[in-house]
């Protein structure tokens, strides 16, 4: 029942990208860091958890949790840390994927070319 | 009165295609001198290719004219990348003077009416004329890197890969140039970049109004004309736009980006690139005017003069479009 | 009619001209593979908590989102991405995998221009407001925590 929702949920807020993607001039760019702030939002606001208890996946894997990582983790390190939270709690809260994103793009950048767009 | 005739009537004496794969498929494929089997020619890299596609359009169409390599008085070139280095690199590997032209996709126009004017001012006897575009250079350039993950819009064209060359002469057999009309730069403020066709239109219909205003001619008076890459809606905006100013264009105007590709492909409305108009024009055109099917052709490629810094800093996208005129020739 | 009017007249009419993405079944296609995609994500999480059941719930997810870059990284190497991404629009961009892809498809793409100058310099043409927002976007909220904390 849970995948249900996860795979439903996903789907809707990833169609809800493509809406705006066909009917605006909206680029990829754009997208994520509108999708990222809008997770960021609502982890600031406190609404995020609850709807990440029940949507888990379907919430957590857009680019929307990435932004209410940031989010958490910059009130999480301020709540232990003050002031110098403000500073660390984001990056270090998101640094799994951020570090992944770049060390996977470095090496296979180096094993693979570009292909020839057919 | 922009238009200049030019009495000595150059001739078009040797004329050379090279394209990619893709392309090769498409509607005008058998009519092309080479199909690549893959856009890296051989190559490391795309930009490495391109430059190979010059050099080898150069030397081919030098051959096809029946002459030597030390023949040739003058190099014109230009295409679509920072500083025109495919041109710059391909003029590198050769031992004649060069000068590079950016027109964006009126380039093979422009570097075709630069030369002829040189050969019917009798400065100069031979003169080799390319232009090219690579889809790959112009993506990594201008769009995105080509393994992103986006979607291409319904207004985009797919840039060829396409090389065309020729060589204009004072003596030889050949269509000859017989008039040229030369474009302002027209901006009607379109600022999407992904909607070149909408951008250029305008600058076709300048340089069109002035051609036959100049020369007094109808457009039923060529057995075609042709733009370069305007697209499908591009070229449906052209045929209004004259429309609305008077002109009528009938079925003897074709836009060689909306029918570059077959259907299938993938290429939304076509398309673009200035390799376009001169792989067709080196291959098509080059031989209907040969075998006098078409006895007189109005080409006006269109060019887009934008750079990604200057849409950055919004500003719109202004084009340019030139007009020569070429005759089949034994005409009186 | 100066140019500013006949400038707006040409662009409202090539508006009215422009060709639009029907919404079926590019919307479908979005949702199917967003879903699927956030379907993989799930099925990973809870295989992680099946294989390592000491491990926390906030480690479970981190690693499945690393697996998840892990695949799209390695689907744009070998040009698959690209073409799911031609199908799925919005479904391929929205999800973490997008962000992926948009990191490794310049770090290979422009791998020609050299290592330093090339790859490590264009690897954010994309997804670097993503990083740059993102921080200050959680300095914002940290300060506004903080500052909520103080009063």
């Amino acid at each position: 029942m849970t995948y249900l929702w996860v795979f439903l949920i996903g789907g809707v807020i990833c169609a809800i990208g493509q809406l705006l993607i066909i009917t605006t001039k909206i680029t990829s760019s754009r997208i994520l860091v509108l999708f990222e702030l809008v997770g960021l939002l609502l982890a600031a606001i406190g609404i995020y958890e609850p709807i990440s208890a029940f949507a888990k996946a379907g919430i957590n894997v857009p680019i929307v949790g990435f932004g209410a990582s940031l989010a958490t983790g910059a009130i999480n390190a301020v709540k232990s840390s003050g002031f110098l939270g403000i500073f660390t709690g984001g990056l270090m809260a998101t640094a799994g994927g951020i570090a992944a994103a770049v060390g996977f793009a470095f090496l296979f950048g180096l094993i693979f070319s570009s292909h020839t767009k057919k | 009165m922009r238009t200049i005739y030019l009495k000595n009537k150059p001739r078009i004496i040797g004329a050379y295609s090279i394209v990619g794969p893709k392309e090769g498929r498409g509607p005008f494929g058998k009519y092309f001198d080479y199909v690549m089997d893959h856009d890296k020619f051989g190559e490391k890299t795309f930009e490495k290719a391109e430059r190979k596609m010059i050099e080898h359009a150069i030397s081919h169409s030098i051959k096809k004219a029946g002459l030597k390599k030390e023949d040739i008085d003058l190099m014109l070139s230009g295409d679509l990348l920072n500083q025109i280095i495919s041109s710059s690199y391909a003029a590198r590997s050769f031992n004649f003077p060069y000068l590079g032209l950016f027109g964006a996709c009126s380039t093979m126009a422009e570097t075709m009416a630069v030369g002829s004017l040189l050969v019917d001012g009798c400065y100069l006897n031979n003169v080799v004329c390319s232009t090219s575009s690579h889809f790959s250079t112009a993506e990594r350039q201008f769009r995105f890197p080509l393994e992103l993950g986006n979607q291409r819009v319904p207004t985009s064209q797919w840039t060829a890969t396409a090389c065309g060359s020729c060589v204009i002469s004072k003596s030889g057999n050949g269509p000859c140039v017989t008039a040229i009309t030369f474009g302002r730069v027209i901006d009607f403020g379109v600022n999407d970049v992904n909607n070149m066709g909408a951008a250029m239109a305008p600058s076709a219909m300048d340089t069109l109004i002035s051609h036959f205003e100049d020369t007094k001619r109808k457009p039923t008076d060529y057995d075609l004309i042709a733009t370069g890459d305007l697209g499908k809606l591009g070229s449906e905006i052209l045929i209004d736009l004259l429309e609305d100013k008077g002109l009528k264009l009938g079925p003897n105007y074709t836009d060689f980006g909306h029918v570059y590709f077959s259907r299938g492909e993938d290429t939304m409305c076509g398309a673009s690139g200035c390799g376009v108009s001169a792989s067709v024009f080196n291959s098509f055109v080059m031989r209907k005017l040969l075998n006098k099917e078409y006895k007189r052709v109005l080409f006006v490629p269109t060019g887009a003069l934008m750079s990604t810094t200057a849409s950055q800093q919004g500003e719109s996208i202004p084009g340019v479009s030139h007009a020569i005129v070429v005759e089949s020739g034994d005409e009186k | 009619m100066n140019d500013k009017e006949r400038n707006k007249i040409y662009n409202q009419y090539v508006e009215a001209k422009i060709p639009r993405t029907r919404p079926f079944p590019s919307l479908l296609n979005s949702f199917l593979v967003g879903g699927i995609i956030c379907l993989l994500g799930q099925g990973i999480n809870d295989l992680l908590l099946v294989i390592f059941p000491t491990m926390s719930e906030q480690s479970a997810w981190a690693l499945t989102l690393v697996v998840l870059i892990f695949l799209a990284s390695f689907l744009t190497g070998i040009g698959v991405y690209d073409k799911i991404g031609k199908f799925a629009g919005g479904g391929s961009i929205v999800p973490i995998t997008g962000f992926s892809n948009s990191i490794a498809s310049p770090a290979i793409e422009y791998k020609n221009e050299g290592i330093i100058f090339g790859m490590c310099v264009k690897m954010f043409s994309i997804a670097g407001p993503v990083i740059v927002c993102g921080v200050a976007g959680s300095m914002l909220v940290g300060l506004i925590y903080f500052i909520i904390g103080v009063l």
